[in-house]
Parts: structure tokens; C-alpha cells; sequence
């Protein structure tokens, strides 16, 4: 799999070209602002593109500006943003466009390598990634809706399949069974009175509605 | 040779004193001669009517003869007259009439037309004085006429005016110096108020400068510090990871590299959003408070209704309320939860944190609160906590959102 590398601090960009290389990621190109990343990836078509949210020239949200583009022009490439902190509105406009093969992370969590290659890879295979601390974030918001019927170990559930967790990763982070994983789930889904259809359709609603993007049904 | 400097210095400033008090003579002088015109006018001619002219001639000459005053005092004696702060009125009559009107006005004509007179004789008698204490004291160059009694008497006269003359001009300079400045400058209201003025400027230039001092310092401290510790912790965590034949001793060290790297960023962050965060910033409150909120460890809900936003010192400073206000709670008020509320009331901003705690914060001593007290009050904001035992606990800050 191709990726490109959009980071304006050099230091850092090396070390990031580094980790996904050892992810097994050939990195077509590593380019340090928003024109450089959309001419590289429009050039290269990569599978996924590693995005800083500060770029120059403005230092504000260049990189969510430009992964919009991207995930738009040209949907096979997954994006996964990197932050200096948590921007809630950044995550919401990317998840309220796509729903998958988006990722947004703090950028401390690439020191946790494997955990980060992990995420990394999800999102190329079009899964999600949401930071904890922006869904910590986004949970202390959406308080006051339907959200407020779960109890705190569905929320945890419904916070970690936000963070773009398959059943048996929300199993192995809660440590308890599948099964008992399944169940908090299809609670979740009853009372955010979600329609019966496929299963991931349902869990993309319930993630939305989570992190407020979608209207409660 | 001391006595020598000492003599010196006591010539130096005989002379400045006199030369002072002499140039003072004609001025005042020229106000006595408008005396003079005005009661021979009444007089001679018994002609009360005609009075207010001289008086008129004089009034508007008042701003030109306190000028050369104020000149006459830095440039002789180095005391400085400050100007009074000009009329704000542009337009000629009301003008005038604010002018007229004004104490100072008063207090000037004070001085020319009254005290003037009086100075001027006083300064005569300076003159005079040294004078005698020439003629007296070269008694024998000239007055070789008269008996030899008769001039001893003359020199001693001499040599105690020359005693008395510089002692009577430094007199009349101090007291000059104090009339001057008292009569002609500003008013006591005035000057304080100048001074007041000029303090709260000088102290909102003072904070705005700490505040932007603690930004670069955070943008220095993300651009480069921080830049530097994650690419450590990177290479730390790619070596640990690809490295897996090392000895198990090779392979601890890295491990408690990274994870000391780790703690490295989480630690600077802290600091970092301690200073000023960037996020605070680039968005504002909203965005920078429930960041805040979610990092605390129970539930707080955050409402931020202010519209436009307000100053930047302002808002740091309501940033710090809320930030140092959540960690007393996390730490002492064994609380379940907390509310956050910053909302605009005209041209306030108004911050409010509330736990549902055991109350008994006490503001008094030595404790955040009453840096947050001080911080607060340093934009000219009130702060108030109400902490009853048995809880719950609100803490209010109320800030201007311009300074």
C-alpha cells in the first residue's frame, strides 16, 4: 500500500515516513503543506494520506480543509488527520462527510508505534480512528440526548466503536466476552431506536449520533 | 580642597538663585505696571468704566506670560511646571467660555496679578540687598572721604549682607519653585487623575505584554520543544519495536526511554495549556474549555454563550478561572460533578463554576484561590466565591471583555 505524508515539521515528517514504512506503507511522497499533498496525491493515488491539521500558510486547518478535498476527489485514499489538540468541530466535519477511512489522532499518539500502526492500517482498510480524547470530548457534549439513556458501560462501548473498534477489539479493551460485547451493542441500538438493517449501517448511525453529526431518529 | 568644592557649590548656586530671582523682576513687574494703569485710570479720570480693559489686555495675555513662567522656572532653576492639559473645547466662544470658567484660569490670574506685585518687591529687595553688600564691601576703594569708623562700618555692613544676600535669594527660589508649580501647573485633581490615567495604561500595556509573552513561549515550546520530544519518543518506539533481539537489559532501557519520552510530552503539554493553549487561541473558549473539561475526571458541563469574542488577555484569564477553579474541585471538594457557564452581560464576561461538593473553600488564605483573586483583578475584574460548609461551591469572576 502507498501513502503520502503531509507534516511541516521536518523532524517529525522523517520520523512519521519511518513508522509507516515499518507498517509496511511504501511512502510515495512526504511534502510539508496542503498544495504539495493534494498535487502528490492526485499524482501518486495512495491508499492513505497522513494529514497535519496546522499547515502553513495560515497555521489553522489547512490539513482538514485539504482532507475534505481528498476524500472527495478521490475516495479510495483513506485520511487519517494528526492534531496538536483536540478540535471537535475538525473531527465532525470530516465524520459528517465520510464515515469511513477517516482517522483523526493527537499527534503524541504516534510515540505509542504499534497502537498508532494499528489505527494507521484500519482506517486504510476503511475502518475509523477517533483519538480517545476527542471522543472524551465529543461525550462531554452530547449530554442531553438519547445518548444520556445509556449506561456508563454502554457509553464506553459506544465510545470505543467511535474510535473505529471491531467487537472483539471493544471485548479485548474492556476485557470481558464477546458476547457480552454484542449485547451492550444491541442495547445501544435499541435505545437509540435505530433501525433493524445490517449491522454496520446501524453502527455507523450509532457512532454519528454519538459524535452528533446525524440527527437522533 | 573640601572646603574649597563647598565654597564652590555655594557660589554656583548663589548664582543660579539670583539669576533666577532677577529675571523674575520684569515679569512681574510688567503685571504691576497693569496695577499701576488701572488705578490711575481710576484716579485721574474717575473713570471705573474704562477698568476692564487693562484687565482684558492682561487676561488674554495670561497664557503667553505663564509660558515664559514655566520657561523662566525649568530653564534658571531646572523645576519643571507641568502644562495643564489643554482645553478640550475647539470652537472659539465655548472656547472662551470653558476657559474663563476653569479653576486654573483663576488660579493663574492669581498669580500674575496678585502675587506678581508682590514677588517683584521681593525680588527688588534681593537685588538691593546684593547691591549694599558690593557697595559695602569696597567701602574702602571709593569712600576714602569718610572717617575710617565710617567704613569699617560699611565693610561689616558688606560682609553680613554678602552673608544674608544669597540665603534671601535661595529663599525666594524655593518659595518661587512651590508658588510656580501649585499656581500655574495642574490641579492636585488633575494631576492625579493624569497619574491615574497613565497608570492603568501603563498597567494594561503590562499584562497584555505578559500575555503575549506567554504565547511565544507556548509557540516556541510546540514548535520546537515538543516537536523534538515526539520525534524522540517515535524513534524510541520504532526501536523498541523492531529491535526484538536485543538482551533483556538493552530492551528494558529502551522501554523506559520511550515510556520516560512519553511522559516527557504529556508533562509539557500540561505546561503548555498551563500557559496559554493553542487552541485557546486559534478558537476561542468554547473549543478550549470543554478540552479543558473533558480531561477532568467527572462530569462537567460546559455552556459558552458569549457571541463575539472578547480580548485576549480577557479570555486567558477566564481560561485560568475555569482551569485552576476544575482542579480545586478534582482535588478537594470530593464532588460528583460541575458546571462551567461563561456568558456575556453587556459588556461583562461572566464565568461561573459550580460542584455539587463539600463546600469550606476559603478564599483568605494563601490558597489558588486567591491567586485567581489576583489574576482576576488584575483586568479590573470582582471575583466571588460562595463555599458554605456541606457545600455546593460557586466561584463568580466577572471580567470587562475590553480592557
Amino acid at each position: 500500500m502507498r501513502a503520502v505524508i503531509a507534516e511541516d515539521s521536518v523532524l517529525l515528517r522523517v520520523g512519521l515516513v519511518k513508522v509507516l514504512e515499518m507498517a509496511g506503507f511504501l511512502v510515495a511522497a512526504d511534502v510539508g503543506d496542503a498544495d504539495a499533498l493534494l498535487t502528490a496525491v492526485d499524482q501518486h493515488r495512495p491508499e492513505l494520506a497522513l494529514i497535519d491539521v496546522r499547515m502553513p500558510p495560515s497555521f489553522t486547518d489547512e490539513g482538514v480543509r485539504a482532507a475534505l478535498v481528498i476524500r472527495r476527489q478521490w475516495p479510495r485514499t483513506a485520511v487519517v488527520l494528526l492534531s496538536q489538540y483536540v478540535e471537535e468541530r475538525y473531527a465532525a466535519d470530516l465524520l459528517t462527510a465520510h464515515t469511513d477511512g477517516v482517522g483523526y489522532l493527537l499527534k503524541q499518539r504516534v510515540a505509542d508505534v504499534e497502537d498508532f500502526i494499528a489505527a494507521v492500517r484500519r482506517v486504510a482498510d476503511g475502518g475509523t480512528a477517533l483519538d480517545p480524547e476527542v471522543v472524551a470530548q465529543l461525550l462531554l457534549r452530547r449530554r442531553s440526548d438519547p445518548l444520556s439513556r445509556l449506561t456508563p458501560r454502554e457509553r464506553e462501548v459506544l465510545a470505543l466503536m467511535a474510535e473505529g473498534r471491531s467487537n472483539a477489539g471493544i471485548a479485548e479493551a474492556l476485557v470481558v466476552s464477546d458476547s457480552a460485547v454484542a449485547k451492550h451493542i444491541n442495547n445501544i441500538f435499541a435505545k437509540l431506536a435505530l433501525p433493524a438493517a445490517d449491522a454496520d449501517h446501524r453502527r455507523v448511525l450509532a457512532v454519528l449520533q454519538f459524535l452528533g453529526a446525524a440527527p437522533p431518529n | 580642597m573640601r572646603n574649597f568644592r563647598t565654597l564652590r557649590r555655594a557660589f554656583l548656586r548663589a548664582r543660579r538663585d539670583t539669576g533666577f530671582v532677577a529675571a523674575g523682576i520684569p515679569l512681574h513687574l510688567a503685571l504691576a505696571s497693569q496695577w499701576v494703569w488701572g488705578v490711575t485710570i481710576v484716579l485721574k479720570a474717575n473713570a471705573w468704566a474704562v477698568v476692564p480693559i487693562p484687565f482684558a489686555l492682561f487676561l488674554v495675555g495670561i497664557p503667553t506670560l505663564t509660558a515664559v513662567q514655566r520657561h523662566r522656572c525649568r530653564a534658571l532653576l531646572g523645576v519643571d511646571v507641568p502644562r495643564p492639559a489643554p482645553t478640550p473645547e475647539r470652537r472659539w466662544p465655548r472656547r472662551a467660555v470653558r476657559w474663563l470658567s476653569s479653576a486654573r484660569t483663576w488660579r493663574q490670574v492669581g498669580y500674575h496679578l496678585l502675587l506678581g506685585p508682590l514677588l517683584a518687591a521681593v525680588e527688588l529687595l534681593v537685588l538691593a540687598a546684593w547691591a549694599a553688600a558690593v557697595a559695602g564691601v569696597t567701602a574702602f576703594g571709593y569712600a576714602s572721604a569718610l572717617p575710617v569708623y565710617q567704613t569699617l562700618l560699611c565693610t561689616a555692613g558688606g560682609v553680613v549682607l554678602l552673608c544674608v544676600a544669597p540665603w534671601l535669594a535661595g529663599a525666594t527660589a524655593r518659595t518661587e519653585a512651590r508658588l510656580a508649580p501649585a499656581l500655574l501647573g495642574p490641579s492636585r485633581n488633575e494631576r492625579l487623575r493624569r497619574r491615574v490615567e497613565h497608570l492603568a495604561e501603563s498597567r494594561t500595556d503590562l499584562i497584555e505584554a505578559v500575555d503575549s509573552e506567554r504565547r511565544r513561549i507556548e509557540r516556541d515550546l510546540h514548535d520546537g520543544t515538543q516537536q523534538r520530544l515526539v520525534s524522540l519518543a517515535v524513534n524510541l518506539g520504532l526501536a523498541r519495536a523492531t529491535l526484538t533481539d536485543l538482551p533483556d537489559d538493552a530492551r528494558t532501557a529502551i522501554d523506559e526511554a520511550h515510556r520516560e519520552a512519553k511522559e516527557a510530552i504529556a508533562e509539557l503539554n500540561d505546561l503548555v495549556r498551563g500557559l496559554h493553549p493553542a487552541v485557546l487561541e486559534d478558537r476561542g473558549l468554547d473549543a478550549a474549555l470543554s478540552g479543558l473539561a473533558a480531561r477532568v475526571p467527572l462530569p462537567v458541563g460546559v455552556r459558552v454563550d458569549i457571541g463575539e469574542r472578547a480580548a485576549p488577555v480577557v479570555e486567558s484569564v477566564a481560561y485560568f478561572v475555569v482551569s485552576e477553579a476544575l482542579a480545586n474541585v478534582t482535588k478537594h471538594a470530593r464532588a460528583t460533578r460541575a458546571e462551567v457557564t461563561v456568558e456575556r452581560i453587556g459588556k461583562l464576561l461572566r464565568v461561573n463554576v459550580t460542584d455539587d461538593g463539600s463546600g469550606g473553600a476559603d478564599a483568605s488564605a494563601g490558597s489558588g484561590l486567591n491567586g485567581l483573586a489576583r489574576r482576576v483583578g488584575s483586568v479590573d475584574g470582582t471575583f466571588r466565591v460562595s463555599s458554605p460548609a456541606g457545600g455546593p461551591t460557586t466561584l463568580i469572576a466577572e471580567l470587562p471583555c475590553e480592557l
